[in-house]
């Protein structure tokens, strides 16, 4: 009787769809089974200046130059220890600071290194935004203040450039910490770091303070390149249940 | 040959030119001499002679990304304004010597001026406490010749406001313009578009370590 009804042409739709609903449902139990592949770990590398901005004279060249070179040395570590990397610039062009931080905001990125190059000083200076923190309970998230957005970040800035100042001190880079006001920075909605890279002319170094010192930027780089792996492993432990 | 009435006309001719020269000298001199004794160069006001106080100027340096105190016995005016660029005048004095730990060119004259301005609320009321915005305005020549660099230009931005902070308490804000204007940045790094608050870490504690 069953039968008969459901093989009329009238039924024949409502068969194949529940059939359809069985094939989704063991589907899903099969893929619910497997474990679910990690989530993209997205880093965010600015290098700074470009275009008619050429940044500080470093000698043989200038910021711009330095800040792009270096981000390809790095990106290529990065990319090499499983990151998805997002670059806010890729050319000698000017990019604009609004739209370093839209990059940066699109990318979904955990971490953002804003790269700089100076004479002035010794080894890496870290800097985050001199922002007063803000708790992200306290507004609605998805509409922030473009100028401060960086505010709710800045404790996880913070702790980002702890891993960071870490790596570098155990690569024995001379290392400062501070915060500035740094207008691509501060429109971030991710732990943004800003990093320049003077020359260390401290009492350990060998020959005379330069950038140009290949060894000396592979140091920074990979210093810079573990520390975000280091980074990858606190950020997945805290979001573990 | 010159015929004999060509040679007298010329000697005519020459006298004539010696005597308005001379004329037209003396002229001069009498003309210099009435606007001299026109032109009063008596002071018109004594010079006032300010006493000596102790001022805090919150130093740079480089090596160390830090801001330290350093106090200095120095002739302050009473006038807030003047005061303030005073302290900052000497400030940036102490970054253009050679032996400076924040190595900035200017001096004193790349403060054209400082303004203290009472922060009010929402009803135009100034605040209890009596909150002041400083106004920084920099002259164009230092900010043209300031090193572009992250840590420089947060140092000199930092060492400027704790300093305003430090020697007039009132000062809670500050803001700069350059040339009277506004700018983006000191030299390509540090923001000079936004409201500096004496209370922020960056101010309030440089160099801090995360």
């Amino acid at each position: 009787m069953w039968d008969e009804e459901v093989d009329r042409p009238a039924f024949r739709p409502l068969r194949r769809t529940l059939i359809a609903l069985a094939l989704i449902v063991a589907c899903a139990s099969v893929f619910a089974q497997t474990p679910p592949a990690p989530p993209r770990f997205v880093v965010v590398l600015d290098a700074a200046h470009g275009g008619d901005d050429s940044g500080a004279r470093l000698g043989s060249e200038n910021e711009e130059a330095f800040t792009l070179a270096f981000g390809v040395r790095l990106r290529s570590l990065l990319t090499a220890r499983g990151f998805a990397v997002v670059t806010t610039r890729e050319s000698d062009a000017g990019v604009d600071p609004a739209r370093r931080a839209d990059i940066a905001d699109h990318a979904n990125s955990q971490a953002c290194l804003s790269l700089h190059a100076a004479m002035s000083g010794s080894g890496v200076h870290l800097f985050v935004s001199s922002l007063a923190p803000v708790q992200n309970t306290s507004f609605d998230a998805r509409f922030l203040p473009w100028k401060t957005a960086q505010a709710a970040w800045v404790m996880r800035s913070i702790s980002l450039a702890g891993v960071v100042n870490s790596a570098l001190s155990h690569a024995n880079v001379p290392v400062t910490l501070g915060r500035t006001a740094l207008p691509a920075i501060d429109s971030m909605t991710c732990p943004a770091v800003a990093v320049e890279i003077a020359p260390d002319r401290s009492s350990d170094a060998q020959g005379p303070a330069s950038l140009d010192d290949a060894d000396y930027q592979a140091r920074v780089a990979d210093a810079l390149a573990a520390a975000l792996v280091e980074w990858r492993s606190e950020t997945r432990e805290d979001h573990q249940p | 040959m010159i015929p004999r009435h060509q040679t007298i006309l010329f000697i005519v001719l020459l006298a004539a030119s010696a005597i308005m020269g001379v004329l037209l000298w003396n002229q001069l001199r009498r003309a210099h001499d009435r606007l001299l004794r026109g032109e009063d160069s008596a002071p018109t006001q004594a010079p006032l002679v300010a006493p000596a106080e102790q001022a805090t100027l919150m130093v740079a340096n480089d090596a160390d990304n830090t801001v330290q105190p350093r106090i200095l016995t120095l002739p302050l005016p009473q006038n807030p304004e003047a005061r303030a660029r005073a302290v900052l005048g000497k400030l940036l004095d102490l970054y253009a010597a050679p032996e400076s730990t924040h190595s900035v060119p200017g001096g004193a004259s790349s403060i054209a001026q400082v303004f203290l301005i009472p922060i009010a609320d929402a009803a135009g009321r100034g605040t209890p406490d009596g909150s002041q915005l400083a106004v920084v305005n920099l002259a164009g020549t230092f900010v043209a010749g300031h090193p572009s660099g992250l840590e420089t230009e947060s140092l000199t931005v930092l060492s400027i406001c704790s300093t305003l902070s430090a020697n007039l308490p009132r000062v809670t804000e500050v803001r700069f313009l350059v040339d009277g204007q506004p700018r983006a940045s000191l030299a390509g790094h540090a923001d000079l578009t936004r409201t500096y608050l004496t209370s922020e870490e960056t101010v309030a504690a440089p160099g801090v370590r995360p």
